[in-house]
Order: structure tokens, then sequence, then C-alpha cells
């Protein structure tokens, strides 16, 4: 449904714009029909550039992202209008997503100005309760509300009826729960499941918690300064990893069944941003020479996992490619 | 005991009336215990403890006791606890990256901070330097300005400043929530460093993160709208949890492992009651499945086992 091909965003940073910092660097991977795939990592890691430039907010710098087969750069007027009918955002933090001195149910005026006027108030007023009841809210009890009189978690879940009024096919989900008690973050990561599972939604969801990815995605994709370091099946990434950024990544998350293992973590390394090489070796505990001045490529070290690391060659899964 | 806080009420003043965010905490912590502080957005921890280091309008001291080593601490009295602040109790804020004045480099903000309190800082200045060492930034910070580190080196250099008297008592406010995974794991390993180093008698570490808790802290808080649900030791807390809520809070985090089409996870329904007119009787009534009548009533926080207190007629009954 969603293609990247080598996507690219170099930003132009500094007082008169003089340096250059690529964001996200050559970055390809697909999302299919119904498939939720997480995108994960860390700040800086180039994953809200990302979502940012499938929404068009931003355009890549080169490299092109298709939506069934078009590329989305070449949309205008009505082509541009029927993609955000079928391509939408929700964003990290949902307070601001809102104006304050609006009630909250503005969002659902806008949606229906602008892409729905010819339907008549009273069908207009059912979808927009369909909706409501499709994210698990009562419509009592949001609609003629301001946004301070509901919770995070009511304003999040508004903000993805509001996606469903347009009939959407694909969501981008930017840290959408990061803000969320743990109470209802769980609830609206069931919601997106079930948006999934009954009405064939793909997700792409950006998160820095790869408990979060874990629960809900099919696939995963790492990345590390603006590079896949790592994607594949979800169960294959978190339980035989084979980049040591994506191991390192999963030995800190703090889990509730097993303490963390010592094992210093360096902070060190983490400024350096490398311009050639891998994006990793500073910090890599087993780096080579060749890290320091060749990139790898991402390399299939089992159907669909892909990892890009000068140790997959001298490990098993290497040997057995070379040979086979 | 390093601290007893002893019926503790701190409430917010509004136009439309007190806003009870703190409604009688008693517990203690023991010396050398870091104890975990768990809730989630609005139960009134960070309120708890903010009001022990400086508690300032809208908050409003409204009754109970606090002991710190011994000594009652006048929360109440913003002149009376300057003495105390920082050198017996010091706190690293919530966002302690803006904490640091931007017009100041590092080294003359902390000389100038010390000297406030009369306290020499050449004196210091070597055990400085190590402590700098121990959260693995360079001496070079102490001649730059704050815009020039990143957000995670100007929250440890928060936390080297914030413990550099000694404190008794240190409060960590969230220091762990904007950071990333593998620099999260650092921060609350230096946290237990400065436990150990004895930079700090005892500990208080806010946070909504129960998993982050489980990693580091002797014994868990919970709390509840103003209310103490639950207190334990951290494998308690975690394996055998008594007070319903904090068996959902736990029972709705997802970990590594979980996939929704496995095992599904639920939330907790329904929200927090308000605090400006709260409920007679137990606060997590209204949402929790096992309420009864008694519940009406409200539950007193007791001990169930040696160090586990539960504020719940069922666990009681």
């Amino acid at each position: 449904m969603v293609e990247l091909e080598r996507v690219t965003k170099v930003y132009r940073v500094g007082t008169f714009g003089g340096r250059a910092l690529k964001a996200v660097d050559e970055v390809s991977f697909e999302i299919a029909d119904g498939e939720v795939v997480s995108l994960i990592g860390e700040s800086g890691s180039g994953k809200t550039t990302i979502g940012r430039m499938i929404l068009r907010l931003i355009p890549p710098t080169s490299g092109r992202i298709l939506f069934s087969g078009m590329d989305i750069s070449t949309l205008k007027g009505k082509a541009l209008k029927d993609y955000y009918r079928s391509v939408q955002g929700v964003f990290q933090d949902p307070f601001s997503s809102y104006n304050p001195i609006f009630k909250a149910d503005r969002v659902f005026r806008v949606v229906r100005q602008e892409f729905f006027p010819n339907v008549e108030e009273g069908e207009w007023g059912k979808r927009v309760e369909g909706a409501l009841r499709a994210v698990g809210l009562a419509p009592g009890e949001v609609l003629g509300k301001y946004p301070h009189q509901l919770s995070g978690g009511q304003l999040q879940r508004l903000l993805i009826a509001r996606a469903l009024l347009l009939d959407i096919r694909f969501l981008v989900a930017d840290e959408v729960i990061s803000m969320l008690d743990a109470s209802t973050r769980i609830d609206v990561l069931n919601l997106l499941a079930e948006l999934k599972g009954e009405r064939g939604l793909s997700i792409l969801f950006i998160t820095h918690d790869l408990a979060l990815g874990h629960y809900l995605s099919d696939r995963a994709v790492i990345l590390y300064r603006g590079c896949v370091v790592e994607r594949g099946p979800i169960d294959r990434v978190f339980g035989k990893p084979y980049h040591p950024y994506t191991r390192m990544l999963l030995s800190s998350v703090p889990r509730l069944d097993r303490k963390w293992e010592e094992g210093k973590v360096g902070l060190k390394g983490q400024q350096a941003a490398p311009t050639k090489g891998c994006v990793y070796h500073a910090r890599c505990p087993f780096p080579y020479e060749s890290c320091k001045g060749e990139r790898p490529h991402l390399v299939e070290v089992e159907p669909g996992h892909l990892v890009a690391c000068h140790r997959i060659g001298e490990t098993e899964v290497g040997k057995c490619r070379r040979q086979g | 005991m390093a601290l007893k806080v002893e019926g503790l009420r701190v409430y917010y003043q509004t136009l439309r009336g007190d806003v009870r965010a703190l409604d009688g905490a008693s517990f203690s912590v023991g010396d050398g215990e870091i104890m975990g502080l768990a809730g989630e957005s609005g139960c009134g921890k960070s309120t708890l403890g903010r009001s022990l280091i400086l508690l300032k309008p809208p908050m409003k001291y409204v009754g109970g006791e606090v002991l710190l080593d011994g000594d009652p601490l006048p929360i109440w009295d913003r002149e009376r606890m300057a003495p105390y602040r920082y050198k017996k109790v010091s706190i690293i804020p919530q966002q302690a990256m803006n904490a640091l004045n931007p017009t100041r480099k590092i080294g003359r903000l902390i000389r100038e901070l010390l000297e406030a309190r009369g306290v020499s800082s050449r004196d210091l200045l070597p055990e400085l330097k190590r402590r700098l060492d121990l959260v693995e930034l360079s001496h070079e910070v102490l001649k730059m300005y704050p815009i020039e580190l990143s957000g995670g080196m100007k929250q440890r250099v928060v936390m080297v400043i914030s413990t550099l008297l000694d404190p008794s008592l240190l409060i960590a406010d969230e220091v762990t929530s904007a950071l990333d995974v593998s620099t999260q794991k650092r921060v609350a390993e230096m946290l237990v460093g400065f436990r150990d180093h004895k930079f700090v008698r005892s500990m208080i570490v806010i946070t909504h993160d129960i998993s982050i808790l489980y990693q580091i802290a002797d014994s868990i808080l919970v709390m509840y709208a103003g209310k103490l649900a639950e207190k334990g030791p951290t494998e308690a807390i975690v394996r055998r949890p008594r007070h319903p809520y904090t068996q959902l809070l736990i029972s709705s985090l997802p970990e590594i492992g979980v996939r929704h089409t496995e095992r599904r996870l639920s939330g907790i329904p329904g929200s927090p009651p308000p605090l400006l007119e709260p409920p007679q009787g137990c606060r997590f009534r209204e949402r929790c499945p096992v309420a009864f009548d008694r519940c009406r009533e409200e539950p007193p926080f007791e001990e169930l086992a040696p160090g586990h207190l539960v504020a719940c007629w069922r666990a009681h009954g």
C-alpha cells in the first residue's frame, strides 16, 4: 500500500543553513494492506520525519514515497484531496491538536466542510456518532465539550474518530499514546488493533517504546540516526535481534519479568554523528576497522529479516548465505 | 528512619475551592531506601514530592507533619525551610534540563549556588569533578553554557548539582521519563549509584513507570487520587499486589513478548474522581471491579504483612 524507496531528508541547519543534517538516510520499506508496522527509534532517529513525509507535510530531499503505486509528490488538487481521504495522521500531543477556544468536536465540522459539503446535517450527525462509537466513546459524553473538559485518552480517540470519518486506509500514528496514562493507553492500542482487524486499516506506528510496538505490530523497522539498521517480522526482530543496536535497545527496556543485566551501556559516543561508515560504530561494542569506512548494506539473514551490520558476514547466517 | 510523614495534607487553592491533591499521607522511608512513588497523572505524587521541599502558592499546607532524621521539617514555612532545602532535602525537578540558568556557565552557576549557601566552591571542586566522572560528563562542561549541552547532559548536570551537598533525602521527579531507553537505563543506574556512594541517604523516585521502579527501587508506594493506595517491598508490589488499583495498573502494562493477538490486555475503565469535591469513602470505588457496600467508608492504610500496607477493605477482609 505504502512504499518508501530510498527516501532521504536533509535539513539545513546552523545560522545561515550552512550545515547539512541528514535526518533520514536512504530509507526503504513498505507497509502492506492491513498491516501494522512499528517504526522504532530513539530521539533524533528520524522516525517522525518519515511520518511527516508520508503525510506530505514536508517533502523528501530525494527518493520516492508511493501510495498504491502512485508517487505522492506528484499529487495535486483533487488527487491530493483524495489522498488525504485515505491517509491521515494522529500525533503525540492530543492537547495541542485542538484549538482551546473552540469546542473539541469542531474537528468534525472542519472535516465536513472540507470533504463532505453535500452530506446533510442529520446524516452527518449519524456518521459522527458511528465513528465515536467505533473508537469507544459515548457521543453524549464528548460532543459539545471543550478540550480541557476531556481527558488525553478521549481527545486522542476523538482524533482517531475524525480520521475514521474519512474512510481512511492508512494511518500514521506518531507516538499517539506516549502522553497517556498506563490505564488508558492500552485501550487506545487495542482500538488500533481492532481497526486493523475490522477495517483492514494499515498503520505506521511510530514509537520509542519497544513493548508497545511489539504488542501491536506485524513488522518492525529499527532506525538509528536516520538509517534502517534492522527490519523484519516482529517476532524475529524481537526474538532474535542481530544488530548490536537492536540488542542494546532490547536489553535496556525496563521489564517487570526480569531485572536489568549489569553491563554498561555507555553514553559516550552518542553525540558524534559519523558522516561515513556504520552509523552505530562509535557506540558499537564490537566494531571492526571496516565499520569506520564503509556503510553496511541491509542483508537478508532469514526470510524478510534484514540487518545492516558488517558482523553479519562473519556469523553463521552470513557464511551460509555466501555459500548458498 | 530517614523520613517519616504523618497525615500530610496539601491542597491547591483555586477560585472554586480547594483541590485535595494530597489528602492524608502517612509513610516512612528508611535509611538507604530508594522508594518509588508511582501513580497516574493527577494522583498527587508530584505534589507530595514538591511539598517536602518548596511549598508555594497555590499549594497550601493543611496539616500533618514531616520528620527528617528525627527533626521536624517546617514545610509550611518557606523561610524556616531554607536552611534544610538543598542541604538536607534536595530535588531533581521534572524537566531538569530546563532548570539551568541559560546566562551562566555551568561552573559559575554551581559556584554561585554554593556560595549562596555559605559553602566554599573551591573545597568542593575535586569532589565535583569526581562526580562528573561518575555521570560520564567531561570536566569541560563547567566551562560551557547550558545551551551547549544536550538534554541528557543537562539532566546529568542537574543530578550532580542537586546532590553535591550530600542531602539526606533526594526527590527525583520523573527524571527518566523524557529519555531514550538506553539513556534511561544509565540514568536510573546512576541514581542507584548516588545512593550506593552515600551521596544521598535515601531517595524518593517519582515516576508513572512501574517497570523502571522494578529495576531500581527497594519499595514502591502507589497513589490514587490524592490518597495512598499501597506501599510495600518492590517484589511484593509487582508480584503480589493487594490493592485492586495496583493489580489493574500492573496488568495493563504491555511487556515485550506480549502481542494483542495472543493476550489482549485491558485498561481501567473510567477516570479518577474530581479532587475538588472527592467522593466519600474509597476514591477508587467507582472504577473498582470488587467494590462493595463497605467501600463507602474510607479504608484505613494499614499493614497486611511486615512493610506491606494497603488501603482496601477487601484486602483487610
